[in-house]
């Protein structure tokens, strides 16, 4: 298979666009649905100061690599979440590569910090722990972003991340969550950091191709937690679509931002409900919709019913 | 020719040659869902693959 722009030999067919691409040429399409996203959905400029949220896998070492080279102010911040061997490993990669990049890397201990690793806090407030690991990790990237003078939080989110997501709320009529689901949510309020998300038009095996093309050593090993997770499940289905009708997962959920784009005139702005029911959580500060925000509740409930001291 | 699978990783031996797209098809895998590397190049469907390569097959999908 030859590329559809140079003629020199292909590596990746993207049968959603009807083509195929060399080396060079897909890391210059890679770089350009980047710079289109970044631009369209109006995400950051190259005066803003974006920190990257990086675990160590294919999609955000990736976007640090591109945002990068793409000469944005972007670092790196990564969440050590305590997950024996995996988190040892995932952690590796992330030094690994903000060092020889000379990128500024920013960790933040959940062992020092809140006193257990993931499985242990999950363990300590019966609650799933991918629910509680999503919790964590959206306090401590909008915090971290804020303390650190960051005014945009970036995360590796892509076409297949999104799809699967929005499948998962429509399969279940969530449509509380469906607000939220864009690829650029706003700084509404203070102590909050924008959030982007620049993969959301590339598909997950884009990326991975991109990072094998670019030498970029991430890990391949799933998080333990994963295993049989409802996203997974998804993702699945939506390649088997995918594969029998090319362009179905951009079509849904681009087809979903345009229809959320069409009604943006006739409701409040997300902005707006967010300045209306967002307040300082009454115990750090961060905004919520209640009186204590959910890390805060999580940490109280763990530190009394924990065997030994937690977060102190 | 070796071929490297993830998620568990383990290693299979498949007789060459053959294209890219009938060893997805014979290891029951979807194309969507998977890389297919030859020593540190990607190829794509229609490449075709020799007894004396080293074939890699890299799982795209994680947990989101």
């Amino acid at each position: 298979m030859r590329c559809r722009k140079c003629k020199e030999r292909a590596v990746l067919e993207i049968p959603r666009h009807h083509t195929a691409f060399c080396k060079t040429c897909f890391t210059e399409f890679v770089h350009a649905q980047i710079e289109r996203a970044i631009t369209e959905e109006k995400m950051f400029t190259k005066t803003d100061r974006v920190l990257v949220a990086v675990s160590g896998g294919k999609d955000s070492l990736s976007l640090l690599d591109i945002l990068r080279k793409l000469e944005y102010r972007a670092d790196a911040f990564y969440v050590d979440l305590g997950i024996g061997e995996y988190s040892r490993q995932s952690k590796a990669k992330v030094e690994h590569f903000t060092l020889t990049r000379g990128i500024p890397l920013y960790v933040h201990e959940l062992k020092e910090d809140e006193g257990a690793g993931i499985n242990d806090l999950a363990d300590l407030v019966h609650r799933p722990t991918c629910s509680v690991c999503g919790t964590l990790k959206r306090y401590h990237f909008n915090r971290t972003a804020v303390e650190l003078g960051y005014n945009v939080l970036a995360t590796g989110h892509n076409l297949d991340d999104e799809a699967s997501r929005l499948f998962g709320n429509v399969l279940h009529w969530q449509t509380e969550y469906l607000e939220k689901q864009g690829p650029t949510l706003p700084a509404s309020v203070e102590g909050f950091a924008k959030k982007v998300k620049p993969l959301f038009r590339l598909a997950e095996r884009e990326i991975a191709a991109y990072a094998i093309v670019n030498k970029i050593d991430y890990i391949v090993e799933e998080c333990p937690n994963s295993k049989g997770a409802k996203m997974l499940l998804y993702k699945d289905i939506l390649n088997r679509l995918e594969s029998e009708s090319p362009g179905t997962k951009q079509a849904f959920y681009w087809g979903f931002l345009a229809k959320q784009k069409s009604e943006e005139r006739t409701r409040p702005s997300m902005a707006e409900q967010d300045q209306a029911s967002l307040r300082p959580c009454a115990t750090c500060g961060q905004p919520t919709t209640a009186e204590i925000c959910s890390y805060c509740k999580l940490m109280a409930r763990a530190k009394k019913d924990g065997p030994a001291p937690v977060g102190s | 020719m070796k071929v490297l699978l993830n998620h568990p990783v383990r290693e299979v031996e498949v007789k060459g040659p053959r294209r890219v797209k009938e060893l997805l098809q014979e290891l029951s895998l979807l194309p969507e869902a998977v890389l297919v590397v030859r020593g540190d190049d990607l190829v794509t469907g229609d490449d075709l693959l020799r007894d004396e390569d080293r074939v890699e097959i890299r799982p795209v999908m994680s947990g989101g």
